[in-house]
Order: structure tokens, then C-alpha cells, then sequence
């Protein structure tokens, strides 16, 4: 695979305002029922059920009353420099789309080896156990249409919902358009927040909130320096959040309160609220 | 009852003795088949493999059984292409052994995957990046020219020899055998490379990334010398613990000392080798990643005592034990050594598969452990029980010692 991706135009991405994120849990309900994703009667089983949207609890590790908590919301990370995944695929039923930055998964053609769950650092890919859904319940008038539910033994992930881009590309054809405005296509969990933690858009196109938040000294990715490069991006304003986001050896962190650029650049300017 | 398919000038057991010998490994086998039933008609969620552990017993056995496996392809190779004659005497062995070991690996990696029925799109939509494919390729193309290897030594069969055209087909085969076993040679190195370049180019699970020349992590190179280290031992050992069951001399020593010297020079160097590449993974990979080395082995069960066992008593130690020539000449020493090198082969598989599964990378995610269910241990046994099997009757059938007439004259 060649370094520097010659990407196309659009590059989809999201910010994750953990400051707001309250840990509700509805961009995985949300998420869930917008793809299809298979349930089952005991879902206590973490180790095997399938939430393309985790929520992480973290804490500060303090004693009471320094407690602080917070949740990471992890999705498919979408990684654009030379995704873990993809090159391990043995049936290359998943790809690096260039032209919208989304890793896709092609689930008939998937033989479920599992290689690349074995090979994603983020525990953002899940394997069908069972048979997605039992027949003789009647589930399958919940299902979106849009999306094709798996089957057993096939490795299933995060889509950025795939399927909306779809829709709203479709729309805009018939309008007689070939651009998307921004907000038209937004994944089913930035739809749900209540919080409104989730921004979602064009990382690459500079008009779009992300791709101004993502220049924010707080935002930053989950093990970044693996050199993965997700495209899904975390805020927090508080340091020890910040640092669960990757690995550090003693030493190695530098808290970003402490520079002074970000103190002048970010602080001080009107709008900075706005972040 | 079957002697007229037993070999000429040899000592069999008894037909109804050898039918008591099969029936535990019969038992083993019927163990295997209905858990394959099982996870081929309910599913994968038989086993106590998740979302965590996406490999797990059957991917060790799957790579510890090609390792082991390797004494087939390297003998072969020292045999006919270096032209070391004394391994004629043990290279059926050796092939038997390599053809159930990677007829075994197939069987199992068959049930593993999910999808079992879209196994042939690994070829069809293969994708060329994928170490794995590297893999499945060498695999399926090596047990074709195991069988190819398999067939002159079946065709040496008392009854099958009567029949003139097969004799001359098996003949003519033996002589071109050292095109197949050219052959065998380049794609088991690859194979075996591309195993442990599997584990290598997972780049961002840190505790198996390694760095490496080209394309090709450190651990592709290591994996091919692992095995070649450990092979001829596992041979070793099949011939040693025949010769247990047998209470026969079958093999002469030179044969096993030659392949028990050859064995120490390539584990030495494997040990030397495998210190460089901990230290420049220790230094350049893992603080690279913001991890230590203790980080990986901070809770869970799978400790540094796991690393200390494999490089200390099951590399260090064989290493030493076979490279002195007393030692390996004393027949206890050589089988421990033999089998701590095997075991050590076995370890280092298995810190490359579940250790670096159970580790987390992510600083909030936690560590994990893993226990197979019986079906996982049924799909695993069977292959050893199919192994004991098809070797039994490869031993009582065909002539695959061909110095046990002389070393066991029949004196009535």
C-alpha cells in the first residue's frame, strides 16, 4: 500500500466531545437499530455481542471526592494511513474507499477468519456467534431496509452508515446536485446524541465544523502514535482524558494547559466557547 | 489376518493387539468429529473464542503442528538437495509426519473459519497484501506435493508392489523426488515465513509488531528458522517414541545424531537471533508505542514467566544439551532436549497468538483470558489421535523404516 493516500475530495469524520458525552448510551442504541446489528436475549455477554458503538467508562482513578469520570463512545476508527485491517484481509472483503475516507466491509464475501479482529487495536470489529436474528420472532419487521443484515461467521463494523451517504447522494442527484451540504449525511449516533457530543462531516473540506475542531489543541485520537490515523477525533478539556487516549511512558505526556500558544490561540479569541 | 499387507522380514503385532491400539485414538477422533459437527451446524459459538481472542487453541495447534511439521520439508531438503544420505533412512518418517501435521492444520483452519463454505475465496478474491494468503497459498500447494511424496512410500506396500505398473510408477516418482522436495522447500519457507510474518505486520498491536527488512517483519524470518530448528526434534521424537512402543531399534544413530547436531547448530543461532530481535523489539517497537515491557504482563494470567520458559528452559537449555556431543549422544538428554525444544516452539506460538490478544492496547480497555471449551479440545485432539493413527498404520503397513529388517534380524 503506498504512503499518502491519493485521497478524493471527501474525507467523513467525526469529533467526540467527551466533555459533553454523558454516557446515556443512545448513539449505541441508535446505532443498533439503524444497522441491523444482531441481538441477543442475554447481551451481558461483552465479550460477544456486537455494539459497532462502545462506550468506554473511564475514570481519573482518584480517591472520593477527586472522582472523576468519563466515557469514551468508540466507533470504527476508519484509520486513513494504511488501516490495520484491510491489508490483513485475506478475501479483500474490506476496503479503504478513497473517495469518502470509510473503511467498508463486504459481508458475503467475508470467510471469517478473523484476521483482522486479531490485527485491530481498537476492538472495533466484531464477529457474528450466532445467526443474527431468530426467525420466528417477527424481528424482521424492525430491520432497515437499507442495510443488509449478516450472517453467521461473517466479521461485521462500524459502516459510518454507509447507507445515509447513499441517501443523501441520491437526494442531492435528483436535485441536481453534485455536492453535499453539510449536515445531509450524518451517522445514526450524531443524530441521536442529546448532548450533541457527536460532530460529523467532511474532515477535508475546510467549511465543515470537524475540520475546524479537529485543529483544537484539546482534540486528539486514540493511540495516535501507532500512526493509524483515525478519522474519528476525541475532545476533552481535561488532561487526564487526554492521556487515557494513548500510551505514555513516564515523562512522555505534555499537558496542553501548559503551552501558551494554546492559552493565546484558543482562550483568548471571541468564539472560543464555541469549541 | 492382514498379513500379507504387512512388509516383508519385519515383526507386527497382532491384527486384534492393533485394533486395541487404535481404539483410543479412535475415540480421540470420534471426540473431534462430533465437536466439528457441532461448530459446523450451531456455529463458532461452541468454542469460547470472542470478539477478543479472534484466534485462539486452534490457531496454536494450527501453528505448532506446521512448525513441528517442518522436519518434513528441511529433511527432505538436507536429503536430496545437500545429499545427506544417512537421512534416508528416516525421510518417510519425516514426510508422514509433515503430511499429518499439515493435513491436520487444513482440517482445523477448515472449521475455524466462520464461513467454511467461502474457503475458496481466499483465492479467489485474494488479496495479495494479506500475509495470510501467502500463507493458505504455500499450505494448500505444500500438502499437494506432501501427498506427491506420500504416494511412493504407500506404493512400497507389500501388495499394492505386486501390482507391476504401480511399482513403476512409485520408482519412477522416488527418482524425481528431488524436484519435489525443491519444491517443498520454497513454499514451506514461505509458509512458514508468512506465519510468523502474520503476527509481525500487525503493526498496531504492539506486543507482536516487529520491525524487518523490506516487507518482511523479523518475525517471518525467525518463524522459518523456528521451525527448522524444532522439526527435525519433533522427528525425533515420532521416531524415538515408535521405537518405545516397537521395543525396536529403527532408526540407525547416525541418522538422529546428524538431524540432532543439524538441530543444534539452527537453534543456537535461532536463540542468538531471537535475544537481538527481543532487545530491538524491547528497545524500538514497544517504548515507540509508549509501552514498557513489564506493561504487557501487568495482570491476567499470561506472566513474563511465559518469555522466561521459552527463551531460558525450553532454548537456551536444548541449545546447550544438543550442542554437546556427550549429551546428545545420551539418549535421556537427547529426548528432553528434543522435547523442550518442541515445547519452546510451542510457547513461542502461543505468546504470538494469545498473549498478544489478551493484551490490551487501548490504556482503558482491560486485559483478558481465555479458556477453551471441549469442543476446542476435541478439534485440536483429533488431529493428534488422527495423527497417531495414520502413522500406526503407516509403521505397520508399509516399510518406512528401511534399516529395521537389519537392525532386527528375525531369528527363529
Amino acid at each position: 500500500m503506498k504512503k499518502g493516500n491519493d485521497h478524493g475530495k471527501h474525507k467523513y469524520g467525526m469529533v467526540i466531545n467527551i466533555d459533553k458525552c454523558t454516557g446515556c448510551g443512545t448513539c449505541m442504541v441508535a446505532c443498533a437499530a439503524e444497522n441491523n446489528v444482531a441481538v441477543r436475549a442475554d447481551q451481558s455477554d461483552k465479550e460477544r455481542t456486537i455494539t459497532w458503538m462502545r462506550l468506554y467508562k473511564i475514570s481519573n482513578g482518584k480517591e472520593f471526592p477527586h472522582t472523576e469520570v468519563s466515557y469514551f463512545p468508540r466507533p470504527c476508527m476508519h484509520c486513513d494511513h494504511h488501516p490495520p485491517c484491510v491489508s490483513v484481509c485475506v478475501a479483500t472483503a474490506t476496503k479503504l474507499d478513497f473517495n469518502t475516507g470509510i473503511v467498508s466491509q463486504i459481508y458475503t464475501r467475508c470467510i471469517g477468519c478473523r484476521y483482522c479482529q486479531a490485527a485491530c487495536p481498537y476492538g472495533a470489529r466484531y464477529f457474528n456467534w450466532w445467526d443474527a436474528f431468530p426467525q420466528d420472532k417477527g424481528m424482521d419487521r424492525y430491520l432497515t431496509p437499507e442495510v443488509s443484515p449478516r450472517m453467521r461467521g461473517v466479521v461485521e463494523k462500524c459502516t459510518f452508515c454507509h447507507h445515509r451517504l447513499m441517501r443523501a447522494k441520491t437526494l442531492a442527484y435528483t436535485e441536481d446536485r453534485r455536492e453535499l451540504e453539510e449536515g445531509e449525511y450524518v451517522t445514526a449516533c450524531t443524530e441521536a446524541c442529546p448532548a450533541q457530543a457527536i460532530t460529523f462531516g467532511d474532515l477535508s473540506n475546510p467549511e465543515h465544523k470537524v475540520s475546524k475542531l479537529i485543529k483544537h489543541p484539546f482534540t486528539f485520537r486514540l493511540l495516535e502514535r501507532i500512526g493509524t490515523e483515525p478519522k474519528v477525533y476525541y475532545h476533552s478539556s481535561r488532561d487526564w482524558v487526554r492521556k487515557l487516549g494513548d500510551n505514555f511512558l513516564p515523562g512522555e505526556y505534555t499537558p496542553v494547559v501548559n503551552q501558551s500558544w494554546a492559552e493565546e490561540e484558543w482562550s483568548t479569541k471571541p468564539g472560543r466557547d464555541e469549541f | 489376518m492382514d498379513s500379507p499387507l504387512l512388509p516383508h522380514g519385519v515383526k507386527r503385532c497382532s491384527t486384534w493387539a492393533f485394533f486395541f491400539w487404535t481404539l483410543p485414538w479412535l475415540a480421540l477422533l470420534a471426540w473431534g468429529g462430533l465437536s466439528a459437527f457441532l461448530c459446523l451446524w450451531k456455529g463458532l459459538n461452541q468454542t469460547n473464542m470472542s470478539n477478543v481472542f479472534a484466534f485462539a487453541l486452534w490457531i496454536v495447534f494450527d501453528l505448532a503442528v506446521i512448525a513441528l511439521g517442518a522436519g518434513a520439508f528441511f529433511t527432505g531438503f538436507l536429503t536430496y538437495i545437500i545429499g545427506k544420505k544417512e537421512l534416508k533412512n528416516i525421510i518417510s518418517t519425516a514426510v508422514i509426519i509433515g503430511f499429518i501435521c499439515y493435513s491436520g492444520a487444513m482440517a482445523m483452519l477448515g472449521i475455524d473459519i466462520g464461513q467454511p463454505i467461502r474457503g475458496w475465496f481466499i483465492f479467489w478474491h485474494a488479496n495479495i497484501h494479506s500475509m495470510l494468503v501467502e500463507v493458505s497459498f504455500c499450505i494448500t500447494c505444500y500438502l499437494m506435493v506432501l501427498a506427491i511424496e506420500f504416494i511412493p512410500i504407500i506404493l512400497e506396500n507389500r501388495k499394492l508392489e505386486e501390482i507391476k505398473e504401480l511399482r513403476i510408477f512409485g520408482h519412477n516418482l522416488h527418482e524425481i523426488m528431488a524436484v519435489f522436495a525443491a519444491t517443498g522447500t520454497f513454499l514451506s519457507f514461505f509458509h512458514q515465513g508468512s506465519l510468523g510474518g502474520m503476527f509481525g505486520v500487525m503493526y498496531a498491536r504492539p506486543f507482536a509488531a516487529r520491525e524487518g527488512f523490506y516487507i518482511w517483519p523479523w518475525t517471518f524470518f525467525l518463524f522459518v528458522l523456528s521451525a527448522i530448528a524444532c522439526g527435525p526434534c519433533f522427528t525425533i521424537l515420532c521416531t524415538k517414541l515408535t521405537e518405545f512402543f516397537t521395543r525396536k531399534k529403527l532408526v540407525p544413530d547416525s541418522a538422529i545424531q546428524l538431524l540432532a547436531k543439524i538441530s543444534a547448530w539452527l537453534i543456537s543461532l535461532y536463540m542468538v537471533l531471537k535475544i537481538a530481535d527481543y532487545l530491538g523489539w524491547m528497545y524500538g517497537v514497544v517504548p515507540r508505542a509508549g509501552l514498557t515491557f513489564e506493561s504487557f504482563f501487568r495482570e491476567g494470567p499470561y506472566g513474563v514467566y511465559l518469555v522466561v520458559c521459552e527463551m531460558i528452559f525450553c532454548g537456551i537449555l536444548p541449545a546447550i544439551i544438543l550442542m554437546v556431543p556427550k549429551a546428545r549422544q545420551n539418549q535421556g538428554w537427547l529426548i528432553i532436549a528434543c522435547l523442550l525444544n518442541c515445547i519452546g516452539i510451542v510457547l513461542n506460538r502461543f505468546l504470538f497468538i494469545i498473549v498478544t490478544l489478551a493484551i490490551p492496547v487501548m490504556p482503558f480497555d482491560r486485559f483478558w483470558g481465555y479458556l477453551p471449551t471441549w469442543q476446542e479440545w476435541g478439534i485440536g485432539l483429533a488431529v493428534v489421535g488422527y495423527g497417531f493413527l495414520l502413522f500406526s498404520a503407516a509403521y505397520r503397513y508399509l516399510p518406512i523404516f528401511p534399516k529395521e529388517r537389519e537392525l532386527n534380524p528375525i531369528t527363529e
